[in-house]
């Protein structure tokens, strides 16, 4: 059979043989039932989805991060396209189904497509719900709801400064801290006396305003919109007590309305919403409806996870030819936590007095903390946390089983208010209990992840599991997990170098001294790594480890580096590269200035910036100019891409400041010249500033020097970025020498003791202060001994630069070959 | 006709210009494409394209018949252009072939 006869006989046999399964909504709910089905049964339904928003799945729970600037558009996608195309799923994005013929069993698409089907699924989600008040119709006046939302947010933000949120609920307030985030002044309009009255009490929406006061959001409660002022675009609102506010932007955050004109026209049972049964079947036959668009004992679910378990039962039933086998949807418990940074609160279950409950309550006002258990026939109905939201897992997992409380004293309750040490709530937990609600994964799922796959981060919990991926509420629990199955504190126990191997660092670097070994391949090899060629986590390691063992002796491994070190420049995510040329202590002169002017406008260098270390990126450089231009620029190379001594950043100092009182600049010039081209652990950065005011900011570098009356002070550890952390005082010391020296044997002990990707921040405090004083102040042999070996490291180091731009023959890595095809 | 057939058979390097562990990147009339060479000698060519970001490919560190790309590690195998678990996508491969010294690959 020939090619073609062969595809288009698979092509029949799809669209004969298999069952036709259309999805009308590519949301959360309806492309979870999706996975659903094609893990009990991937071959089982050809399967068509259409989407309205032009846009894959995605989490759109996590909108709220994007507006708040925590993520991006494409860090939120669930499904990408190749998802869709793996699993064989049509997919048509941005083009609604606008009728559905139940009869017939076909679906008619905006576009004019037509899908007939076998079983339809609805899952349409919901729409913002907005007041239909005079002038709602200009423009500035939109939902929260999906991307163009954010988008609209995010763009008027950038033109405009006022912003009104109406609503003082849950999405209310996770827009208006996205809105601040953006720069804009945010009031917020609610029209009850306390905010999110429906998930909180009193006392706890009176905290949450002081609270979110103190972030800059105004509040204005009590109050109800008349309308909407301006004339084209939005311009202010007026309230029903005749008072008003100016704003550029209105954001209605006040419900949402099940999406269900269409299944009303198709001839569905709906009253809220759709109304289905247990296993998410409508009144019509073939046709479900799971998600936010489904009612389902009288509740529509505006919350995820408990539409992922109806997404699971609507999967079973449908891939199950015996009904009566499977239990169906019980409906689901639901609660609800505030992803707004700096405020803790949780809400589940019954959390109102009534006169059957009965409350505990405690209100500690100096920590800002209240709790609120809500209890009814010795059983937990409800709780309100705000402040610290530690207990909430325990609570919920009481709520869900059942729990009779009478043999617990009041205090066991609220446990973290007792002092002791907190144990965590994980270990109370079934096995069953789910630990991501979101994505409906139970505890006994990641304890057997981590056990059978050797996990020993959360985030590799996370791509292993999906634990933890849609609104990442769950990762405190996950880490406890983590240190409970594998028995050690998550960062304290000894890692294993990489996932190739057994052997932890300091195993490996024993190795490699005690068997004299001198490649990578040979290290892998003698160690028994599980792939015979390692990774990109071991293999720059290992590679690094040999030189730092035998600097002399053990040659370097360009194939063992990332390509930063190979190239000698920084890769931009556009595959470009950056330059930056040294400047010692961060001076400068006109000749250089011209020059690096002069190769800006030859190679048509888009980017020109200042460093924070004191020096010029060249930004946007294409890989085979790199030689030629460290030619034209005839300056050292900054080794502004390595795992070596970065910069030393230096203030004025005596030269010129009025406040001076010591040379920062010669101090700084001379560590830069002493210590370029030395590879360490991770990057180094240095600072010398000339008096306490410390201009060159030396509290926050690896190394930072502070000039004080008759002599100097050296701070260690210090960071400014990811973990940021003020330096320890090392020591303070009369001479320019003892500070090199000094610096010299930190280094050392750093180059021999930390591990790979280690920065000093990390390596001072696992090693501790104490424990280095002790090697490189007080033992002087130890000390004289480290400084030796830097001196024998540091006779190695050359300009890489240079090296390449008189080497042809290294230069040809550069080089990019062009073929043309002659057609 | 078969596949190969229709498709052009393209000189893109010359063996002793690649080495083992270090991509090399072909431009071959506006596709950017990556060569490998292994240790037996045979080669690879992919996409030098990231199916994540764009990542350049012959740029990445290789270990074996895999590549880690250098913008944000995912592994790729090249020999069949999938991408590695728990990440999830391909890049387009090319077929190789090599005469004595010469490399081809063919295109579309
Ligand atoms: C900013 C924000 C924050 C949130 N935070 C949380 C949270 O912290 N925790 C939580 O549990 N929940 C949260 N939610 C709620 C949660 O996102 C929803 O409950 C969930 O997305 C609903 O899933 P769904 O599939 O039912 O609907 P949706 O995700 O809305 O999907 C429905 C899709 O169907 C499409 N559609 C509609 N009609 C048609 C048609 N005729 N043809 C084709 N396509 C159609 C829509 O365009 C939409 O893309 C939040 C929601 C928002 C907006
Ligand atoms: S740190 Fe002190 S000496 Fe240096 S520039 Fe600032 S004020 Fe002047
Ligand atoms: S672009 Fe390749 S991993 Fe991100």
């Amino acid at each position: 059979m020939g090619y073609l006869q062969k595809k288009v006989k698979e092509i029949k046999e799809r669209w004969t043989v298999t069952e036709k399964l259309v999805l009308i909504g590519n949301g959360m709910a309806g492309i979870r039932t999706v996975e659903e089905i094609l893990k009990k049964d991937a071959s089982r339904f050809q399967i068509t989805v259409f989407g309205e928003e032009p846009h894959p799945n995605y989490n759109r729970i996590m909108l709220s991060s994007v507006l708040q600037g925590d993520s991006t558009v494409d860090d939120i996608v669930l499904n990408d396209y190749n998802w869709y195309e793996e699993n064989h799923i049509e997919l048509l994005t941005g083009d609604p189904i606008v009728k559905v013929d139940a009869e017939k069993q076909v679906v008619y698409s905006q576009n004019g497509l037509e899908r007939s089907y076998d079983k339809l699924i609805f899952a349409t989600g919901s729409n913002a719900f907005m007041l239909p008040l005079p002038g709602a119709d200009k423009e500035g006046v939109i939902a929260f709801r999906n991307i163009k939302d954010c988008e609209t947010m995010i763009e008027t933000s950038k033109k405009h400064k006022k912003a009104v949120v109406i609503g003082g609920g849950l999405l209310g307030l996770e827009a208006a801290r996205g809105l601040l985030n953006l720069n804009m002044e945010v009031d917020v309009i609610h029209i009850a006396d306390f905010l999110m009255e429906r998930q909180l009490d009193e006392q706890a929406g009176k905290m949450l305003k002081t609270e979110l006061e103190a972030q800059g959001m105004r509040f204005h409660l009590k109050k109800n919109t008349k309308q909407i002022l301006g004339k084209d675009r939005v311009q202010g609102i007026e309230f029903t007590d005749g008072t008003s506010l100016e704003t550029d932007l209105v954001v209605m955050a006040v419900g949402i309305k099940p999406n269900i004109a269409l299944a009303q026209e198709a001839g569905l049972t709906t009253e809220r919403a759709i109304v289905v049964d247990d296993f998410m079947q409508t009144n019509v036959n073939q046709i479900y409806a799971v998600g936010e668009c489904a009612q389902h004992r009288g509740i529509a679910y505006g919350l995820v996870a408990p539409l992922y378990e109806q997404g699971k039962v609507l999967a079973a039933h449908i891939c199950s030819e015996n009904e009566s086998l499977e239990h169906g949807y019980q409906g689901s418990l639901v609660y609800t936590q505030l992803k707004v940074s700096g405020v803790n609160v949780f809400s589940a279950g019954h959390f109102q007095d009534s006169k059957e409950t009965k409350a505990i309550r405690v209100h500690d006002e100096f920590e800002g903390i209240y709790k609120k258990v809500v209890v009814q026939d010795n059983k937990v109905v409800g709780a309100v946390l705000f402040g610290d939201t530690s207990d909430s897992t325990r609570l919920l997992s009481m709520m869900r089983n059942g729990d009779d409380i009478s043999a617990m004293s009041k205090v066991a309750l609220l446990p973290s208010e007792s002092g002791e040490a907190q144990v965590s709530p994980v270990v109370a937990m079934a096995d069953g209990d789910n630990v991501c609600d979101c994505n409906g994964i139970s505890k006994g799922a990641i304890c057997s992840a981590i056990t059978e796959n050797g996990l020993t981060t959360v985030e590799e919990v996370k791509q292993c599991t999906t634990a933890g991926r849609s609104c990442g509420g769950c990762k405190p629990l996950i880490a406890d997990l983590l240190t409970l199955t594998t028995g050690e504190e998550v960062g304290n126990m000894p890692e294993p170098l990489c996932g190739c191997t057994e052997y932890t660092h300091e195993e490996v670097v024993a190795e490699i001294r005690e068997l004299g070994l001198s490649h990578p391949r040979e290290v892998m090899n003698v160690l028994g790594w599980e792939s015979d060629e390692g990774c990109s986590k071991c293999r720059p390691a290992i590679n690094y480890y040999l030189k730092m063992v035998d600097p002399i002796k053990n040659a370097d491994d360009p194939t063992s580096r990332f390509i930063n070190e190979r190239a000698h420049a920084n890769i931009n995510h556009n595959g470009t590269f950056t330059v930056v040329p040294r400047m010692y202590g961060g001076v400068t002169d006109s000749g250089q200035l011209r020059k690096i002017a002069d190769v800006a406008d030859k190679y048509n260098v888009p980017l020109l910036k200042i460093t924070g270390g004191q020096r010029i990126d060249l930004f946007g450089v294409e890989k085979e100019d790199l030689p030629n231009v460290w030619s034209d620029l005839g300056m050292r190379s900054g080794s502004a891409y390595a795992k070596a001594l970065r910069t030393v950043k230096t203030c004025v100092g005596e030269q010129f400041c009025r406040f001076g009182t010591q040379d920062s600049i010669g101090l700084g010039v001379e560590l830069e010249k002493k210590f370029e081209y030395i590879n360490t652990p991770h990057k180094v950065k240095m600072a010398v500033s000339a008096c306490p005011r410390n201009c060159a900011e030396s509290g926050i570098k690896d190394f930072g020097v502070v000039g004080v009356d008759g002599g100097w002070e050296l701070y260690v550890g210090g960071n400014g970025g990811v973990d940021l952390r003020g330096g320890d005082l090392f020591c303070k010391v009369k001479t320019k020498e003892e500070i090199i020296d000094t610096i010299s044997a930190f280094m050392q002990y750093y180059r021999e003791n930390a591990r790979y990707l280690e920065r000093t921040s990390h390596f001072v405090e696992r090693v501790g202060l104490d424990q280095m004083k002790q090697v490189i102040l007080e033992d002087e042999e130890g000390r004289k001994s480290l400084i030796n070996r830097m001196e024998i490291a540091l006779s190695t180091g050359k300009d890489p630069w240079k090296e390449i731009v008189e080497n042809e023959e290294l230069q040809k890595e550069f080089k990019k070959k062009q073929v043309e095809v002659l057609s | 006709m078969s596949k190969v057939d229709q498709l052009k058979r393209v000189e893109v390097a010359a063996l002793q210009d690649l080495s083992v562990g270090i991509g090399k990147r072909v431009n071959v009339s506006g596709e950017e494409i990556a060569l490998f060479k292994q240790k037996g000698g045979t080669v690879s060519a992919i996409q030098n394209s990231c199916p994540h970001k764009g990542g350049p490919l012959s740029e990445g560190i290789v270990s074996g018949e895999h590549v880690f790309c250098p913008l944000h590690d995912w592994k790729i195998n090249m020999k069949d252009g999938q991408v590695q678990a728990p990440d999830v996508g391909c890049v387009k491969k090319y077929e190789v072939e090599i005469v004595g010294e010469k490399v081809y690959i063919f295109v579309d």
